[in-house]
């Protein structure tokens, strides 16, 4: 069958995409801009099985998606900025009780209320955990809307695969914005292992789901197995888009919506003879260190361009251990950068020459 | 090849619809396209608009800086778009209700008298129509025909909007 080419907003092929990846159950609260989501499955479950509930607010929603994790099914929340802060506990208790659910955190501009432009003010939140306890949640940046579609099935399936929830961490450009989306079907699904569900234990020994260690040698073992766990993630989850970064001498690093401007700002430097790159991390969590080894040495200098007061530039001096030197270059407060502003920025911190100006 | 539109009003004054149509158009026309709404804490009659960015070619960054055509439906639109048009662009002006001085005169500017002229075929609102029916000629990538079938669609659930919709795109054509 041909597949199907539509044009959807950002945050509703998030919810088409759920659909498609066998969720049936989402819980949340409206907020914007992340309210298309919760908008679009309320129209679509009816028709086509599965079931939103409106919670009394953030925190009563995670739990929700918490029970619902125990029983083995697909489940999804969606919320932005300072809804997901509230969310954190129950992200929290997730992690330790291994539950797959995926967060859709459609990030404000903060802190605080926050305004409802294009941010990435939440990268910290992301990626380290968001709540208390020492813990990691995977972390999928889309940049368009065929991403927002693919990341979303990859989301449910990575936290199936890990027992671990996942972060889809986009904005409201990408949420508001149209563009045409392919409707894959659904990928071919591995074997899992379900023996850990709680779905009635008639005719088998009861299981328990608790976020609890009776004494700290359990703790310790306990956190040892996670620790584990997030390792071997770091190892074999890490993505990234690599774009001109092959023989670059300088490279851009950029995620979501200013890792897909960014892109026009590397062609624009190599028309004129700049030899820019752009590594543009997919997975925040774990960032995408193995991008960074094969390059490395033929650089002079690297830029983030973020829409923070620098986040993920952090990582990016721990990924290249600080062998090059990182700039910043960001706009906050719901501001976009153009392509051009991007290269201005480029050519003034190296001290080149920009025949586009 | 790419077409980057701007089209900029009062909310109620058919701006993100008149996107839609040219989105729709593209979409019809296999092309790679964006349809961007100014989004935010906006209220009915405050300012809306809303960009559409039509390409043969994969869409990298969606931020338009200078625009290739810009439609402007009232005066605060004219003053803040009209500056973000590229040299050699188009700007149509519904000269209803923007009385335009000093015009720029590196870009290609089109008066329409779109309040007025909707108001005569007999439905207010068919303004963003006629603006639109300026445009077309001005873009490299959607050209009528594309438009009526995708009008067909959009009016479907209403169906006697079609013959207005397409008489104000032909009205605007006509100028």
């Amino acid at each position: 069958m041909a597949l199907e080419r539509k044009l959807l907003k950002g945050n509703e092929i998030i919810g088409e995409a759920a659909i498609r990846a066998g969720c049936g159950l989402f819980f949340g609260y409206p907020i914007t801009p992340s309210t298309e989501v919760v908008e679009y499955l309320s129209a679509q479950f009816p028709k086509r099985g599965g079931t939103v509930l409106q919670a009394e607010d953030e925190i009563g929603a995670i739990y929700m998606c918490y029970g619902a994790a125990c029983t083995g099914n697909r489940v999804m929340t969606a919320s932005s900025s300072p809804g997901v802060s509230l969310k954190q506990e129950g992200i929290s208790y997730a992690a330790a009780v291994e539950l797959p659910m995926v967060i859709v955190n459609v990030n404000r501009c903060g802190p605080g209320l926050g305004g409802l432009g294009p941010a990435q003010s939440d990268y910290f939140q992301s990626t380290r955990g968001g709540g208390h306890g020492d813990y990691r949640t995977i972390v999928l940046a889309p940049s368009k809307a065929q991403e927002l579609y693919d990341f979303t099935m990859d989301a449910f399936d990575l936290a199936d695969k890990h027992r671990n929830p996942v972060i889809l961490h986009t904005d409201g450009f990408l949420g508001q914005t149209m563009e045409p989306v392919w409707l894959k079907p659904r990928p071919e699904q591995p074997e899992l292992d379900r023996s850990w569900v709680v779905d009635g234990a008639k005719g088998r020994e009861k299981r328990v789901l608790a976020s609890y260690s009776l004494t700290n040698e359990i703790g310790e073992a306990n956190n040892l197995k996670w620790e584990e766990k997030y390792k071997h993630i770091e190892e074999t989850e890490q993505r990234w888009e690599s774009f001109h970064a092959e023989d670059a001498e300088y490279l851009i690093v950029s995620y979501g919506t200013t890792g897909r401007i960014s892109k026009s700002t590397v062609l624009n430097a190599r028309a004129q003879g700049i030899k820019l790159g752009l590594i543009r991390p997919i997975t925040l969590w774990p960032f995408p260190k193995k991008a960074f080894e094969p390059i490395l040495d033929n650089l002079k200098g690297i830029v983030t361009v973020e829409l923070n007061t620098g986040q993920m530039i952090e990582d990016v001096q721990l990924a290249t251990k600080c062998k090059k030197p990182v700039y910043l270059y960001r706009r906050q407060g719901g501001m976009l950068p153009t392509e051009h502003e991007i290269l201005d920025f480029v050519v003034d911190t190296f001290n080149l020459t920009n025949e586009e100006a | 090849m790419m077409d980057k539109v701007v089209i900029a009003g009062f909310g109620g004054q058919g701006v993100m619809f008149l996107g839609k149509v040219l989105a729709y158009a593209g979409m019809d026309a296999d092309l790679e396209l964006c349809w961007i709404p100014s989004y935010g804490p906006e209220m009915r009659g405050g300012t809306a608009n809303c960009s559409v960015i039509l390409s043969d070619e994969e869409i990298h960054s969606p931020v338009i800086d200078l625009a290739d055509a810009a439609i402007v439906m009232n005066m605060p639109a004219y003053e803040k778009f009209a500056p973000k048009v590229r040299p050699g662009g188009v700007l149509i002006v519904n000269a209803s209700l923007a009385k335009v001085e000093n015009p720029r005169k590196d870009i290609t500017v089109v008066y329409v008298n779109a309040t007025d002229l909707a108001n005569e075929l007999g439905a207010p609102n068919i303004g963003n129509m006629i603006c639109l029916g300026a445009l077309l000629p001005h873009l490299k990538l959607v050209d009528n025909s594309k438009i009526e079938k995708v009008m067909a669609k959009l009016t479907g659930k209403r169906p006697e909007m079609l013959a207005i919709n397409i008489a104000a795109i032909e009205k605007g054509m006509s100028l």
